[in-house]
């Protein structure tokens, strides 16, 4: 019920926004498709990263991640490599650098945010190594992915790929909602020890869970690169922190333990808003962060108001039942 | 229906930690269809058995049978899968889950490779009412109180359908009411014929429910014996290896009515958790607030001591009347209050002894009066000896201290303030029968120094023990007050309220 709140509210305020957006600017069922459209691999990268977060943790090399995704890719593409494996590669990679991170993590019991820092340098390093330049891609997949798109009525499009940060949602929705790990996944965020004594293998859980957030990142980095067919070292700094803030939006606790990826989709389009209405207004771009930044404190607070008065709400009651 | 067919056999089981040797070779047999108590003081090595048998711990030496197979847990997880499940002190649940959720995780139904929720839900239903509790499984665990939580912890460990189930103190969060009822699961537990390992502190539920009793001292095995042939007396000499009598000299004062002049009087206060309350805690007395647990006992002190500040009516500290905005401003005025949760609210883990000591005068002095340290030292030396906190040396960090020392710890706190007024909420719930004692002897001792103090505390034993006047609270207000000539059955009458009295 709780989380259901969560929910509702950054649902109310979505469509709140939304809703002032058609007033002031006139936006249109096509400013809403382009909120996917532009924000399609943003949805993919913030839902790994609320896997990390709902344990307690913290990912902070997504955005590395989704570059050197980019980067990789655009070399394996010039040097004529098949993108129908060069891809499921470069998923693996991302996967694999995830798992590195979340074993180091869990195993030697090192703090979440310096070894993601540690893998946010090696991955932002490596894209610079092999090329400081941008690399453009080009081929005929790429042309097909970036360029194929379902068109509903005049300029109303969805490109394919928003297709895949659909089925991530929902696949995402299933795992945390439907499995065994998923469930695992909210019991090792809401009291570790208790999770452990339960006889669930937190430690494996919370290995898992940058498993997946490095495969969203490298997920992010190729329909990032369908968008964009580029690669190029200094790409989407800062991406980390938006899909963070997004989660964050959404209604996830950064101590772990509540949090909904539909939640941080709406998180994500929520920023979107801000950025289509900081371009209409023909604002500096900054403006988004600032705006963001306003939107983030406004958020945190009202989700501790709302906590302390359910707090408030248990603790009137009577201590024992009639039993 | 205790036969020679054990299903537990521990053999010289040997556990070390820095600094101190918590298992010196301990032997244990539990036998199939049998409630087998394992009892000890504090740092008698109860937990450390117990967690090595779980998984939590690995031993140092020893060998561990398993229906006479040798097993090495290594994980609670691992514990779990061969059949032994815990239930620890502290409530663990995921606060963030449903019930439901929280009695099924782990081993969810499943349906078409999707977790089902529909059964585990109405499963749970089931299971909850077996336990005569009937709420709503989808709330999270953390909409109910302490004790509905445990009996949902209890309800986890019995539907694992253990072949050993070890109960770590379970009945301290919960009611008369609610320990019957674990108690009867336990019975048709046992006729099954699982094995239960019961600790706790209360006596009276040992000889209710065991068939068998385990004494630890010391970390040492001192020996196994039918629950039905070991006499109170003798079964607690045995577990603090000296004589009970010492335990009686603290009823000397008991009942006396010593009355020194007024420390604080609140006249019709009201917060936001309790209203109208009126009392008088004088120095040189011990005052009791008595009643069941969420009566407001904890409310009243939290309310005296400024965490929930009073919204009306007077306090007067000394005649003067005075507002009691925060705990600081409380501590200011000469107060002390004595948390009830001590790990959640009271120590800080990985400081020392010496730097948890310190801590409220240093809070008193402001931070820009740093307390020195040899002053510090001193104090910690001074209070470890005084309290007779067992410990290598003050340096250690609480966390390594058993139960009953860190509470001990956290006196000491509140002592090394000097307060004039000290509130004890609880203060020696989960710690063994001879640290009760000692605290129960030191908080008359300091009550005899001129110190005002409040006591609260669910066990009337020890109400009755300490305290020269008693508040008795029910359902949030005040039932009475008792003055002089307090007995076991009057306070029971006061809490029941004059009508059916659950005496029990």
């Amino acid at each position: 019920m709780k989380k259901n709140f969560a929910l509702i509210v950054t649902g109310l305020l979505f469509a709140l926004l939304f809703g002032a957006g058609v007033a002031v600017y006139g936006f249109k069922l096509s400013t809403f498709l382009n909120l996917f459209n532009t924000n399609a691999y943003l949805i993919i990268v913030s839902v790994g990263v609320t896997f990390v977060l709902l344990t307690g943790g913290i990912d902070i090399s997504v955005a590395s991640n989704v570059a050197f995704t980019c980067m990789f890719l655009a070399v394996t593409m010039r040097a004529g490599l098949s993108p129908l494996l060069m891809i499921p590669l470069a998923l693996a990679v991302g996967t694999g650098a995830g798992l590195l991170m979340g074993y180091l993590i869990q195993n030697f019991n090192l703090q979440p945010f310096i070894v993601t820092l540690a893998g946010q340098f090696f991955l932002r390093g490596l894209c610079a190594v092999i090329s400081t330049e941008s690399i453009a891609i080009s081929n005929s997949f790429y042309t097909f992915m970036s360029l194929g798109k379902i068109t509903l009525g005049r300029g109303n499009n969805i490109y394919f790929y928003v297709f895949i940060a659909l089925a991530i949602l929902a696949g995402a929705g299933f795992i945390l909602n439907f499995t065994k790990f998923g469930r695992g996944v909210y019991a090792a965020g809401g009291s570790e020890q208790s999770a452990l004594l339960m006889g669930l293998p937190v430690k494996r859980i919370k290995t898992l869970v940058y498993a997946v957030s490095g495969f969203c990142a490298a997920l992010g980095g190729v329909v990032y690169s369908f968008g964009t067919p580029a690669g190029y070292s200094l790409q989407n700094m800062g991406l980390e922190m938006d899909a963070i803030s997004s989660a964050v939006i959404g209604g996830t606790l950064l101590s772990g333990g509540a949090g909904t990826v539909a939640g941080t989709t709406l998180g994500v389009l929520i920023q979107g808003i801000i950025q289509t209405s900081v371009t209409y207004q023909n604002l500096n771009t900054w403006w988004t962060k600032v705006m963001n930044a306003a939107l983030l404190c406004v958020f945190i607070a009202i989700q501790r108001v709302l906590a302390a008065r359910a707090e408030k709400a248990k603790t009137a009651k009577p201590a024992i039942s009639k039993a | 229906m205790p036969n020679a067919e054990p299903v537990i056999t521990m053999r010289g089981v040997k556990k070390s930690f820095p600094g101190a040797m918590a298992l010196k070779g301990v032997d244990f047999t539990l036998q199939k269809g049998e409630i087998h108590a394992l009892l000890g003081e504090n740092g008698a090595g109860k937990s450390t058995l117990i967690k090595i048998l779980t998984g939590v711990y690995e031993r140092d030496q020893g060998e561990i049978l398993l229906d006479g197979t040798p097993i090495h847990p290594r994980n609670p997880q691992d514990a779990q899968k061969i059949g032994i499940s815990c239930v620890h002190q502290e409530i663990n649940l995921c606060p963030n889950l449903t019930v439901a959720e929280n009695i099924f995780i782990g081993r969810e139904p499943m349906k078409f490779g999707a977790i089902d929720w529909k059964t585990v839900n109405k499963k749970s239903y089931e299971i909850m009412k077996g336990f005569g509790l009937d709420i709503d499984v989808t709330k999270t665990a953390d909409s109910y109180s302490a004790a509905i939580q445990q009996m949902v912890v209890i309800a986890r460990a019995t539907e694992i359908s253990a072949k050993v189930l070890v109960l770590d103190e379970p009945t301290s969060s919960l009611t008369a009411v609610e320990a019957k009822k674990l108690f009867d699961t336990m019975r048709a537990l046992k006729e099954k014929g699982a094995g239960i390992i019961f600790v706790t502190h209360f006596l009276d539920q040992v000889y209710e429910v065991s068939d068998s009793i385990t004494i630890l001292r010391g970390g040492e095995y001192v020996g196994t014996y039918k629950a039905s042939e070991l006499p109170k007396i003798e079964l607690v000499a045995k577990m603090i290896g000296k004589e009970y009598k010492e335990l009686d000299e603290a009823n000397v004062r008991s009942g006396k009515a010593v009355s020194g002049e007024p420390f604080l009087s609140v006249e019709d206060a009201s917060s936001s958790e309790i209203s109208d309350v009126s009392l008088v805690a004088r120095k040189e007395e011990v005052l009791g607030l008595s009643g069941l647990l969420g009566s407001g006992r904890t409310e009243i002190a939290r309310m005296i001591f400024g965490v929930d500040p009073a919204l009306s009516g007077t306090i007067k500290v000394k005649g003067q009347k005075v507002k009691i905005k925060s705990a600081l401003s409380a501590m200011r005025l000469g107060m002390a209050f004595c948390p009830e949760e001590r790990k959640k609210e009271g120590i800080i883990g990985d400081l020392s002894i010496r730097e948890n000591i310190v801590l409220a005068l240093q809070a008193k002095r402001g931070i820009f009066h740093l307390v020195p340290r040899a002053e510090a030292e001193r104090l910690a030396d001074l209070y470890i000896e005084k309290l007779a906190i067992k410990t290598p040396s003050r340096e250690q960090s609480i966390k390594n201290l058993s139960g009953g020392n860190q509470q001990k710890a956290i006196v000491a706190r509140w002592l090394a303030a000097n307060p004039e007024l000290l509130i004890l909420d609880e203060p020696t719930r989960g710690i063994d029968i001879g640290a009760k004692a000692e605290l129960q002897k030191l908080v008359i001792t300091l009550a005899g120094g001129g110190m005002a103090i409040i006591f609260i505390s669910s066990e009337i034993d020890e109400m009755l023990r300490c305290c020269q006047r008693m508040v008795v609270l029910r359902d949030k207000s005040i039932a009475g007050e008792l003055d002089g000539d307090i007995s076991e059955s009057r306070i029971m009458s006061f809490i029941a309220g004059g009508a059916d009295s659950a005496k029990s």
